[in-house]
């Protein structure tokens, strides 16, 4: 399926692959990283970024498409909604489906808490479904949390908030316990130890993995659970606006049915949002290796409502979506590919770069390589060699069914052969670094009795996040938030209900002379084409 | 002008370019999705999608994120299959084949038809997984299952009203907790942790400041 230009490109691979095979690429200094960053790293362009002009984070800045739908006003805010008479009343409302979001649901109930999830597609349909790679946890006998710490902080830039990464690598171990006493298959040998492998950044050998189905492999396993318990779970229904009461407080959300398009009011003592990640807003033009519904949804209402947002304008683009062909451009290839020993390579054979360095400087990387014309052209770009036949060599024949069946399958399906010629990647809009701004304890500083898990937080992995370490963050969170909010939701009396904060945000708005903007949350991209 | 091929949504015909998938041509024909997208890279089975092209008699599955179009396309989505899921508590089944026979007795009326395996969306074997199933090899059923994406094509097909993803799933829940062996050092490392063992050390690094914390990170021994 490749073109004869690619053909002969990847002669050039196959050329130099027993050379290559031979030394490992020389990783990069700090400063090296550095100077690539801000050259060709997409969080430093600054025509993809805007200020945000009214909120608690006035003056900052945010990627053009957030900022877009941070200057839009409420779709309610010339609704008549009777916030008095709720068709839902619970003690914790979990807004979203992912991971997250069925974590927190579990431990909620597990509890004893009155809780139900709203999610605007069915639940599962979440960038957990769509990890491939792994997770992350310090179990092994080499391996320690503090280790694990500092990965995690130094690939961040030593930006992550210590209380959530605290957090983070101490109950990984048992979010793993609890996942495999849930059912998860993970990964093992026979005396039953976990296969473990590198990921970029990684200084010990922490990635546990299911083939390279982990995130699906998690999340079908996390739905089945809610089932199980009779969790209800009210499907194509989205939260638009968090309602308040006098005190402060957020008394619930006020939810569309998205094929009716009429709203519903729930009120519950506390709220999780768990509603993921962007990728779908498509920062700077960029594919994404997001789910449908990844639209920042979250992020708007509760900034609306009055909380902070953290390290928004930073983002993650995975150093190896597919780039050809056109049909997955933006899917991503995990980095299990890499972990497993396949090199990048640049069009004319060369390993320009160690293959497991963090993802922001491996896409940097990418981006450099193919700047300066060291890129195969593609129908919609270009990319560079991701050398997978090395996974066979190194490993032996099969190896790549074995541990990477969804990427064989995914590139067979267009007749390309992984195990016998190299595919072509090129950076995808990943995962959102930022988000919603958390204590250690999981609420929102600004609002007592609500929280916010997974990748609608902000903070937990600083200004890059390493492989492995979401679906980390989404299980160690996500129970968290369930079993804080149960606990909380015990002490917490609730007022009248209000959506004054609306009308408020609306003022302010006009007062900055940004009425016009639209409306917001968005909900789905607009992906349809219409020909008026 | 692009290569057009002519396919028909719900029995309408649009003209869209050849190299899109099914997903892309609707949303180039007009659609706004909610139902029948989920992921759109092939992990979530939400675009489960039959079709037949124009003068062929066979019926096929597929997901609709994953396939191309072809000129003559007849395609209707799936939005939602009425699968039938049965509750249990994990905590209190064991793992063999009196657990399929109480909660998943129609696997038992399998005809042995195969319509199942050709409507996979992922190539899988789901009627070799099926008697896996029957048997009780619950660990072998897991396996065979394993790349399921729950699309439920199968159970559309299937004559005997089988839930496929159903049996499948909870042949996986009960191997990944029951049948696989043990991970000690995940065992003991969460003692460690609830000891304490670590409190005293992750204190210590996160008050560490930053101009350490480079030194230390840039200089780490990294395992080969």
């Amino acid at each position: 399926m490749f073109t004869d230009y690619m053909l002969e490109s990847i002669k050039k691979v196959e050329a130099t692959r027993a050379e290559r095979m031979r030394t490992e690429p020389r990783r990069m200094t700090a400063e090296e990283k550095s100077e690539l960053l801000k050259a060709y790293h997409p969080d430093y362009r600054p025509e993809g970024f805007a200020e945000i002009k009214i909120g608690v984070n006035k003056g900052q800045k945010a990627p053009l498409e957030l900022t877009q739908l941070l200057h839009s006003n409420s779709r309610l805010l010339n609704e008549d909604i009777d916030l008095t008479k709720p068709d839902y009343d619970v003690d914790v409302l979990v807004i979203g489906g992912g991971g997250a979001g069925a974590s927190a649901a579990i431990e909620a109930h597990e509890a004893g808490a009155n809780v139900m999830i709203v999610t605007k597609l069915r639940i599962g349909d979440a960038n957990t479904m769509m990890a491939e790679g792994g997770i992350q946890a310090a179990d092994k006998p080499n391996d320690s949390p503090v280790q694990h710490y500092l990965d995690a902080f130094g690939g961040g830039h030593f930006a992550a908030r210590p209380e959530l990464l605290r957090r983070l690598v101490m109950e990984a171990p048992d979010a793993i316990r609890w996942l495999n006493e849930l059912g998860v298959m993970f990964d093992k040998a026979e005396n039953g130890d976990m296969v473990t492998t590198h990921g970029g950044g990684t200084s010990r050998k922490r990635m546990h993995a299911c083939k390279d189905y982990s995130g699906a492999e998690i999340m079908r396993t996390l739905r089945d659970e809610v089932l199980n318990r009779k969790i209800p779970v009210v499907e194509f229904t989205s939260a638009v606006e968090l309602t308040k009461d006098d005190l402060g407080q957020v008394t619930g959300a006020v939810l569309l049915n998205m094929e009716t398009g009429d709203y519903l009011v729930a009120r519950a003592k506390t709220v999780i949002i768990a509603t993921g990640g962007a990728g779908r807003l498509h920062y700077q033009g960029f594919p994404t290796s997001n789910h449908y519904g990844a639209t920042a949804d979250g992020l708007v209402l509760g900034y609306r409502a009055g909380a902070p947002l953290l390290y928004q304008d930073t983002i993650q683009y995975h150093p190896t979506g597919v780039a050809y062909p056109s049909q997955i451009f933006g899917a991503l290839v995990t980095e299990k590919v890499r972990s497993l020993g396949a090199m990048l390579v640049n069009k004319d054979g060369e390993a320009y770069a160690h293959p497991l360095e963090t993802r922001d400087v491996s896409a940097s990387a990418i981006i450099r390589e193919c700047a300066n014309g060291k890129g195969v052209d593609t129908p919609l770009g270009s990319g560079v060699w991701l050398d997978t036949p090395m996974i066979e060599l190194l490993h032996g024949e099969g190896t790549i069914e074995k541990r990477i069946p969804a990427m064989l399958r995914m590139y067979l399906n267009y007749g390309i052969d992984m195990r016998k010629v190299p595919i072509l990647v090129y950076p995808t809009l990943h995962y959102q670094n930022g988000g919603l701004e958390i204590g250690g304890d999981g609420f929102t500083k600004a609002i007592p009795n609500l929280l916010v898990a997974g990748e609608a937080v902000g903070g937990i992995h600083g200004r890059n996040r390493l492989m492995g370490n979401s679906l980390l963050d989404i299980i160690v969170f996500g129970r968290n938030a369930g079993k804080a909010a149960a606990a909380k939701a015990k002490d917490v009396t609730l007022g009248k209900s209000n959506l004054d904060h609306i009308t408020a945000y609306a003022q302010a708005l006009s007062e900055a002379g940004l009425e016009q903007a639209g409306v917001s949350p968005l909900l789905l991209p607009k992906y349809a084409r219409h020909k008026k | 002008m692009e290569n057009l091929v002519n396919v028909y949504f719900f029995g309408k015909r649009y003209q869209v370019p050849g190299d899109l998938t099914i997903m892309t041509a609707m949303e180039y024909a007009g659609y706004t999705l909610s139902r029948g997208c989920g992921c759109r890279h092939g992990f979530c089975g939400a675009c489960a999608t039959i079709y037949r092209i124009k003068g062929c008699n066979e019926l096929k599955t597929c997901l609709a994120c994953q396939t191309q179009v072809q000129e003559g396309m007849y395609i209707a989505s799936i939005p939602f299959f009425p699968t039938d899921k049965r509750a249990y508590e994990i905590k209190d089944l064991k793992p063999n084949q009196q657990v399929m026979m109480e909660l998943y007795p129609e696997i038992y009326s399998c005809i042995g038809c195969n319509a199942c395996t050709k409507a996979c969306t992922q190539s899988l074997n789901v009627m070799q997984y099926i008697a896996y199933a029957q048997r009780g090899e619950l660990e072998k059923c897991a396996e065979e299952s394993f790349d399921c994406v729950s699309c439920g094509c199968c159970s559309v097909r299937c004559p005997a009203e089988i839930s496929h993803p159903m049996v499948g799933l909870l042949a996986r829940r009960l191997t990944g907790k029951y049948i696989a062996p043990e991970s000690q050092h995940v065992t003991q490392r969460v003692a460690e942790i609830n000891r304490g063992e670590y409190d005293a050390m992750i204190e210590q690094i996160m008050q560490k400041p930053i101009s350490e914390m480079q030194e230390l990170y840039n200089n780490r021994d990294i395992e080969k």
